[in-house]
C-alpha cells in the first residue's frame, strides 16, 4: 500500500473508533444530567441512584473518548498536511473554537463534577453536570461544522489557489451542517438510549438487587429516548437526503449503486449480486417504486441521475486525469476514478438505515413487554437486550462510512452551485512521509486501540454487572457516607 | 501590532499555558514511583491532579488548534515533519490520560502496578517528547520550498534537540516535586521538598542550556533579559522552598517558565518555524499567517473565550485547594 492508502485506513479506523465513545458521551452525558435534575427536584434517593451508576459508565467510556480525541485533532496535520496547509484558513477556525469553547469546559466541568460531589453545593454540582453535557454537544456543532464544510464548503473564495474564508457565519450556518448536527446527535441518543434499555432490562430480569425502581426507570428513560431519537433521525435524514441530492449528486447516486439515470426512480431496498459491478446489469434488486425521487425532492417524478451520466459531467467540471506531481504517487497522471466503492457506499446506507431500525424496534418492544409491573422470564429477554445494545453503534459507524467514503475521490467535495474551485481530491492532501512512517504509526495505534477496547469493555461489563451497589452501597444516605476529613471521591 | 504577531504571542501564551500546568502533573507522574511509600501515597499524588489534567492538556490540544486556524503552512510543517516523535507522543497521551481514570477501577494490587507504570512511563515519554518536538521547532528543520521534511524520519533530531527534550522533562520534575509539597501533608509533603531541593540544580540545567544555546544562535539583545529571569526566579524558587514556602516556590517557577517561553519564542521571531536547509525555506510569522479576516473571526473568540477559561479554571483550583493528605483517601470500594 502507498502513503494515501495507508493514510486513509489510518483516518478511517481512528476516526471509526473515536465515534464509538462519542455517541455513548454525548447521549449518557445528558441523560445523567436529567437524572440528576430529577434527584436535586425530587429528592427521590431512586433517582441518586440512577445518577451514580450512569455516570460511573459515563466516566469509563469518556476517558477513552478524550484520548482517542486527541489523536484526531494531530492527524490532520500529521498526515494530511497538504490539506491541512490548504483548507486551514476555513477549516481551523471552527477546530480552533471546538477547543477553546467546548473542550476547555468539557473538560474542567467534568473534573468539578466528579470530584465535586461534597466541594460544591447541589446547584452547583448539578449546573457542572449541566456545563459539561451542554458542551460534548457544543463540541459536536463545531467539529460537524467542520466536516460540513469538507462535504459542501461555503462562505470562502479561491485566492492565490487557496480557499480564504469571507464569511464565518456562512460555514457555521451551512444548511449541510444544520441538517448533519441533529442528525448526527439523535444518533447519539439512539445510542444511549439502547444502553440504557439493554443493561436495565438485563438487570430487571435477573431481580438480584434491591434496584428495581432504578432498573425500571431507566428502561423507561431509555426506551422513550431510543424511539423519539430514531424518529427524529427518520426527519433529519430525510433532508439530509435532499441535501445530498443537490449538493453531492454522485454520492446520492453511489448511495444506490444506480447506474442510469432513471425518472422517476426506485428506491432499492435489498439487492442481490455485486454492486460494484461495472456493468450493472447483473445486479437483482428489490425496489420500493418512485420512493427514491421522493427522498431527493419530495414528489414522485423527479429524474434521479446515475452513475454514468455523472461521470461524464464530473469530467467535464473537474478534469479527466489527475495532474503529473511525484506527490501523487501512482495516481499521478492517471484517470481520476469519480465513483466511490459502490458496495460501501450502497450497504453502508442501507446497514445504517437497518440497523438503526433495529435499534428502536427493540426499544419499542421493550417498554411493551415491561409494561406496568411486567418483566418477562425467557432467557432470550436479557441477551437480545444487551445484544441490541450494539445495533445503534454499528448505525452510526455505517453512517459515518457511507458519508465519508460517499465523497471520495474528493476530500473536500466541490459545491455545485456555489464557490468556484474550491475542492481538493484526497490524493492531494496526504503528507510526504514515507510508508515507513505511515506503517509504523497504523499498526501502533490500530494495537493500542485493539487492546484499550479491550479493557474498556472489561470495565463496563464488571461495573454493569454489580449494579448500582458497585458504586454505592444500598443504605447510603447522600451526604453521610464519609468520616469528616474523607474525599467524597478518590481516584 | 499585526494580527499576525498577535496570534503568534496568543500561541506562545498557550504553550505557556500547557508548559506550566500540564508541566505539574508530568511531574507528578514522573514521581509516582519515587516519592510515594505506598499505595495510599500513590492515591494521594494521583489525586492531587484528578480533577485538572484533562483541563490542563486541553491548553495543548487548543494550542495545535489556534495554530492550525492562524498560522496552517506551521501547523501543517512542523505535525508531517515530526511524525514519529509525536506519535510516541500521543501514546504517551492516551495512555496517561485512561491511566488515570481506570487505575483505582479494579481492587487488584497487580492492575494498579501495571496502570501506575504506564502514568509513569508515560508521565516521562510524554514530557520528553514536548521538549524534543519544541526545541525541534525552535533550532529548525531540514524544510524543502514546499515545507516539507527532508531526510530521514529522525533528520532533526542532534544533541541539541535531545537537550531540549531533557529540559522540558527536568523542569516538570522539579515542577511536580514543588506541585506535590505544595498539595499534599505529611511525609509525602517532606519527601517531595527535599527530593526537589536535591535534584532541581542537575533537573534544571538542561533548560538553562537549552535556552543559552537558542539565545547565542537566534536570539535578540531584549532576549537575554527573560533569559536572566529565569534564572533568577529558579534560584528564587529553590530558596523559597527551602524555607518551607511552597506556594511562593511553585509562583518563581510560574515565572521562570513564562521567562523560558518568552525567551523560545522572542529567538524564534520572526520565524515560525524555520529552516535549517534555506532560510529562504523558514516559515515566517507574516508569510504563515491566514488571512486577515480569519484572524479577526478568531481573535474575537479569543478575546471572549481566554478570560472565560482563566476565570473557571481557576475557580476549579480554588475549589479543590485543600492540601490532601493520607487521612483525605477514602477505602477502596469497586465492584
Ligand atoms: C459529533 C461529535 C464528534 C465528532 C464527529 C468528533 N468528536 Fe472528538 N469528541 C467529541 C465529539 C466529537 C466529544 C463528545 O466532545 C468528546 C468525545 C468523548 C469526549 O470525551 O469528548 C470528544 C473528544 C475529543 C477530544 C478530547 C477533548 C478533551 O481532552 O476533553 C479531541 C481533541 C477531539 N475530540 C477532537 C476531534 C477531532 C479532531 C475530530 C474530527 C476528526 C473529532 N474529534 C470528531
Ligand atoms: C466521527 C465521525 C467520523 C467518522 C466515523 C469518519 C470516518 C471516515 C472514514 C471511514 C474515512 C475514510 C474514507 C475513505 O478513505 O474512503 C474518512 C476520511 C476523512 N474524514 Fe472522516 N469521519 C468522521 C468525522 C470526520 C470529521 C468530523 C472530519 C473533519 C472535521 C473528518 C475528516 C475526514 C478527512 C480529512 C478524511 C480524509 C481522509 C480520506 O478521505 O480518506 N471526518 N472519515
Ligand atoms: C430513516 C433513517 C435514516 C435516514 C433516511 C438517514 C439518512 C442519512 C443521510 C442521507 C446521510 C448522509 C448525509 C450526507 O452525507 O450528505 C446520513 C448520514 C449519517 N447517518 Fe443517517 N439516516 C437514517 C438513520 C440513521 C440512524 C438510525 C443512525 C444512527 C443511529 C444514523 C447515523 C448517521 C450518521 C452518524 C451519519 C454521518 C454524519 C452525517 O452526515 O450526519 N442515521 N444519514
Amino acid at each position: 500500500m502507498d502513503v494515501l492508502q495507508l493514510a486513509r485506513w489510518q483516518f478511517g479506523i481512528t476516526t471509526v473508533y473515536h465515534f464509538l465513545m462519542v455517541p455513548l458521551t454525548i447521549g449518557l452525558a445528558v441523560l445523567v444530567a436529567v437524572m440528576q435534575t430529577a434527584w436535586v427536584r425530587t429528592g427521590n434517593p431512586k433517582y441518586l441512584r440512577m445518577t451514580k451508576f450512569w455516570g460511573k459508565l459515563l466516566l469509563i467510556n469518556f476517558a477513552m473518548g478524550v484520548v482517542t480525541g486527541i489523536v484526531q485533532e494531530f492527524q490532520f496535520g500529521m498526515a494530511w498536511s497538504a490539506y491541512s496547509r490548504f483548507v486551514g484558513d476555513v477549516f481551523g477556525a471552527p477546530l480552533a473554537m471546538e477547543g477553546l469553547v467546548a473542550f476547555f469546559v468539557e473538560s474542567t466541568f467534568l473534573g468539578l463534577w466528579i470530584f465535586g460531589w461534597d466541594r460544591l453545593s447541589k446547584r452547583v454540582h448539578l449546573a457542572c453536570a449541566w456545563a459539561f453535557s451542554l458542551a460534548t454537544i457544543a463540541s459536536a456543532y463545531f467539529i460537524l461544522a467542520a466536516n460540513s464544510w469538507m462535504q459542501h464548503p461555503v462562505g470562502a473564495e479561491l485566492v492565490d489557489g487557496r480557499p480564504r474564508l469571507v464569511s464565518i457565519w456562512a460555514v457555521l450556518g451551512n444548511n449541510t451542517a444544520l441538517t448533519a448536527i441533529p442528525h448526527t446527535i439523535a444518533g447519539c441518543f439512539a445510542v444511549a438510549g439502547t444502553f440504557l434499555v439493554g443493561i436495565g432490562a438485563w438487570h430487571l430480569w435477573r431481580r438480584r438487587d434491591d434496584d428495581g425502581p432504578v432498573w425500571r426507570a431507566s428502561v423507561r428513560l431509555g426506551g422513550w429516548v431510543g424511539a423519539v431519537a430514531f424518529a427524529a433521525l427518520a426527519i433529519t435524514g430525510d433532508m439530509q437526503g435532499k441535501l445530498m441530492f443537490e449538493q453531492q449528486p454522485m454520492k446520492m447516486a453511489a448511495a444506490e449503486a444506480l447506474c442510469h439515470t432513471e425518472s422517476p426512480a426506485g428506491f432499492s431496498v435489498f439487492a442481490i449480486g455485486d454492486v460494484g459491478r461495472a456493468d450493472c446489469e447483473s445486479v437483482k434488486s428489490i425496489t420500493v417504486p418512485a420512493l427514491l425521487s421522493f427522498l431527493a425532492h419530495n414528489d414522485f417524478s423527479t429524474e434521479v441521475r446515475g452513475v454514468d451520466d455523472l461521470v461524464h459531467q464530473y469530467q467535464e467540471k473537474y478534469g479527466t486525469n489527475y495532474p503529473v506531481d511525484d506527490r501523487l504517487g501512482e495516481l499521478s497522471g492517471q484517470p481520476i476514478d469519480y465513483v466511490p466503492n459502490l458496495p460501501v457506499t450502497y450497504w453502508g446506507f442501507r446497514l445504517m438505515i437497518g440497523f438503526g431500525a433495529l435499534a428502536a424496534l427493540g426499544a419499542v418492544a421493550v417498554l411493551w413487554l415491561t409494561r406496568g409491573q411486567r418483566i418477562p422470564k425467557g432467557k432470550w429477554f436479557p441477551r437480545l437486550a444487551l445484544l441490541g445494545i450494539v445495533t445503534p453503534f454499528l448505525a452510526n459507524s455505517f453512517g459515518w462510512i457511507f458519508t465519508e467514503m460517499g465523497r471520495q475521490p474528493f476530500v473536500v467535495a466541490p459545491n455545485p452551485s456555489g464557490v468556484d474551485g474550491v475542492w481538493m481530491f484526497t490524493a492531494r492532501g496526504v503528507s510526504g512521509l514515507t510508508t515507513g512512517e505511515l506503517w509504523t504509526s497504523l499498526i501502533t495505534l490500530t494495537l493500542v486501540y485493539g487492546a484499550l477496547a479491550v479493557v474498556e469493555v472489561f470495565l463496563i461489563a464488571r461495573y454493569m454487572r454489580a449494579g448500582v451497589a458497585g458504586v454505592m452501597p444500598p443504605d447510603e444516605k447522600p451526604d453521610e457516607t464519609k468520616t469528616a476529613d474523607q474525599l467524597a471521591f478518590a481516584y | 501590532m499585526e494580527l499576525a504577531d498577535l496570534w503568534f504571542c496568543i500561541i506562545a501564551t498557550l504553550w505557556l499555558g500547557y508548559l506550566f500546568l500540564e508541566g505539574f502533573d508530568f511531574g507528578v507522574g514522573m514521581l509516582l514511583p519515587v516519592l510515594a511509600e505506598d499505595d495510599t501515597d500513590r492515591r494521594v499524588m494521583v489525586n492531587t491532579i484528578g480533577p485538572v489534567w484533562d483541563g490542563n492538556e486541553v491548553w495543548l490540544l487548543v494550542a495545535g488548534g489556534a495554530t492550525f486556524a492562524a498560522f496552517p503552512g506551521w501547523y501543517a510543517s512542523l505535525f508531517s515533519s515530526a511524525y514519529l516523535p509525536l506519535l510516541l507522543f500521543v501514546v504517551a497521551l492516551i495512555g496517561r490520560g485512561v491511566a488515570f481514570e481506570y487505575r483505582g477501577k479494579v481492587d487488584s494490587d497487580r492492575w494498579r502496578r501495571w496502570w501506575d507504570g504506564v502514568i509513569c512511563g508515560a508521565s516521562w515519554v510524554a514530557a520528553l517528547g514536548v521538549g524534543l518536538v519544541l526545541s525541534w521547532n525552535v533550532l529548525g528543520l531540514p524544510l524543502d520550498a514546499r515545507g516539507d521534511r527532508v531526510g530521514s524520519p529522525f533528520a532533526a533530531i542532534g544533541w541539541q534537540t535531545l537537550l531540549g527534550a531533557l529540559a522540558v522533562a527536568g523542569f516538570a520534575l522539579v515542577h511536580g516535586a514543588v506541585f506535590t509539597a505544595l498539595k499534599t501533608d505529611g511525609g509525602l509533603r517532606v519527601r517531595a521538598r527535599r527530593l526537589a531541593l536535591r535534584v532541581a540544580p542537575v533537573a534544571l540545567a538542561p533548560l538553562a542550556a537549552l535556552l543559552v544555546i537558542v539565545q547565542l544562535r537566534s536570539g535578540s539583545g531584549w532576549t537575554w533579559v527573560p533569559l536572566v529571569l529565569v534564572l533568577v526566579a529558579a534560584a528564587v524558587a529553590l530558596w523559597r522552598l527551602a524555607a518551607g514556602r511552597e506556594g511562593q516556590a511553585f509562583s518563581a517557577l510560574g515565572v521562570a517558565v513564562a521567562a523560558s517561553v518568552v525567551t523560545l519564542f522572542g529567538s524564534l521571531y520572526p520565524d515560525v518555524l524555520p529552516s535549517t536547509l534555506d532560510p529562504a525555506n523558514s516559515l515566517t510569522v507574516a508569510g504563515a499567517a491566514s488571512s486577515p479576516y480569519t484572524l479577526t473571526v478568531m481573535s474575537w473568540v479569543a478575546l471572549f473565550g481566554t478570560p472565560a477559561v482563566l476565570i473557571y479554571q481557576g475557580w476549579t483550583y480554588w475549589v479543590f485547594r485543600k492540601r490532601i493528605s493520607r487521612a483525605h483517601i477514602p477505602s477502596v470500594r469497586v465492584p
